[in-house]
């Protein structure tokens, strides 16, 4: 079949999707604010290690540290999001199972981050 | 998915051992990828020995000194014999470069010589490079303007002409293109390093009034944004540029005409 084709209709192909920079400026963006987002988290973890669960509710209930986690959460699991779909793009090739792969990765962090803001809150709120 | 081991045809076979040439003093090694498209046999490497006192110091010496004097049938590209054609690009001891600049002094032990990596071998060390080649023609690599042709020639100023300097040196020998797992995963859409290079080179040139349709025709999560900057392309270029950089430029070009 492509044997028919001439090279370059292969390499033009459906021609240029018009996008990429959107998801490479994002993909930067989310990257600088996870320095000090995660410097945050992972300081967190370690202050609060050993602490009872009193203790980590009381601190998580902190409406800064609550803000500072929203915050980290969403940029934490965008930025994986985006990662995440550069390596599907460039390791699965089969065009059903790719699509459906990036349906599921872009599924998994909402879910995933839905459910640690309602906890998060929960706990902020003195639910 | 990508696949990443050989299907069972084109796996190597150990191949022929030729014989020591008589009375050499100074031999050395090669082991060479050897493929057929006139038979149904597997590729396989042959070892050969060179008489090195009787041959020139650069691997592609070696090379022809074994087409004329052990096995005429070994089947390789070259021209110009000195770094500038781009006809001899092959893997060497590991790394893609020029055969005619690459001295065997420089390699320890046998000389691992093999074609461009990932691409369909024509024969031996010969590999097809349509699609490279295709790459190149889509980015139009010309002057392109709409103002009326002046009456003697596009004028440009020093400094102007000092940004194509890194990049009008590629002679399109394709060992970066061909060293980057991006281009070997997504060779058909991602452009690749060389064809990027190529690509940058045009988009900076003072001259060119087509600049934004250029990074129109780029713009594209395969075309450019493959690139994870992985830089083989530079640590492979024989010609000692830099197609990593050229990319990062084009990327940041994206950016700036957005924000």
């Amino acid at each position: 079949m492509a044997r028919f084709r001439t090279p370059l209709a292969v390499v033009r192909g459906l021609g240029s999707a018009r996008e990429g920079t959107e998801h490479f400026w994002r993909q930067r963006l989310t990257a600088v604010a996870n320095v000090p987002l995660v410097l945050f988290f992972v300081g967190l973890m370690v202050a609060l290690n050993g602490a009872s669960h009193a203790q980590v509710v009381a601190t998580l209930a902190n409406p800064f540290v609550t803000i500072v986690m929203l915050l980290a959460l969403a940029s934490m699991l965008y930025h994986m999001k985006l990662g995440m779909q550069v390596v599907i793009e460039d390791y699965v090739h089969s065009e059903p199972l790719r699509t459906i792969l990036i349906m599921l990765n872009i599924f998994f962090p909402l879910v995933a981050g839905l459910v640690s803001a309602f906890a998060l809150l929960k706990i902020s709120f003195g639910g | 998915m990508v696949q990443l081991t050989l299907p069972k045809n084109s796996q190597i076979r150990d191949g022929k051992v030729w014989p020591k040439p008589e009375g050499a003093a100074n031999l050395r090694e090669y082991k060479v990828y050897r493929w057929s498209p006139d038979d149904e046999e597997n590729p396989r490497v042959d070892t050969y020995y060179v008489d090195a006192d009787d041959c020139g110091p650069m691997i592609l010496d070696a090379l022809v000194w074994i087409k004329n004097k052990i096995d005429p049938t070994l089947t390789f590209r070259r021209s110009c014999r000195e770094g500038i054609c781009g006809s001899c690009s092959m893997n060497i001891d590991g790394t893609n470069t020029l055969a005619c600049t690459k001295g065997a002094d420089e390699v320890s032990g046998a000389v691992k010589v093999y074609p461009l990596p990932h691409m369909p071998v024509v024969k031996d060390l010969v590999p097809d490079l349509t699609v490279p080649y295709a790459q190149l023609s889509s980015i139009q690599p010309w002057l392109q303007t709409v103002s009326p042709e002046p009456a003697k020639e596009w004028e440009q100023s020093r400094e102007d002409r000092a940004k194509l300097d890194g990049l009008y040196e590629c002679i399109l020998c394709f060992c970066c293109q061909t060293s980057c797992p991006s281009y070997w995963w997504n060779g058909e859409r991602y452009l690749g390093p060389a064809v990027l290079l190529q690509a940058y080179r045009w988009l900076i040139d003072s001259r060119d009034e087509n600049t934004g349709e250029r990074l129109d025709n780029l713009e594209d999560p395969f075309r450019l944004y493959r690139c994870h900057t992985i830089m083989n392309c530079t640590q492979a270029c024989p010609k000692g540029l830099n197609p990593a950089k050229a990319i990062a430029e084009i990327k940041k070009m994206m950016v700036e005409r957005r924000v």
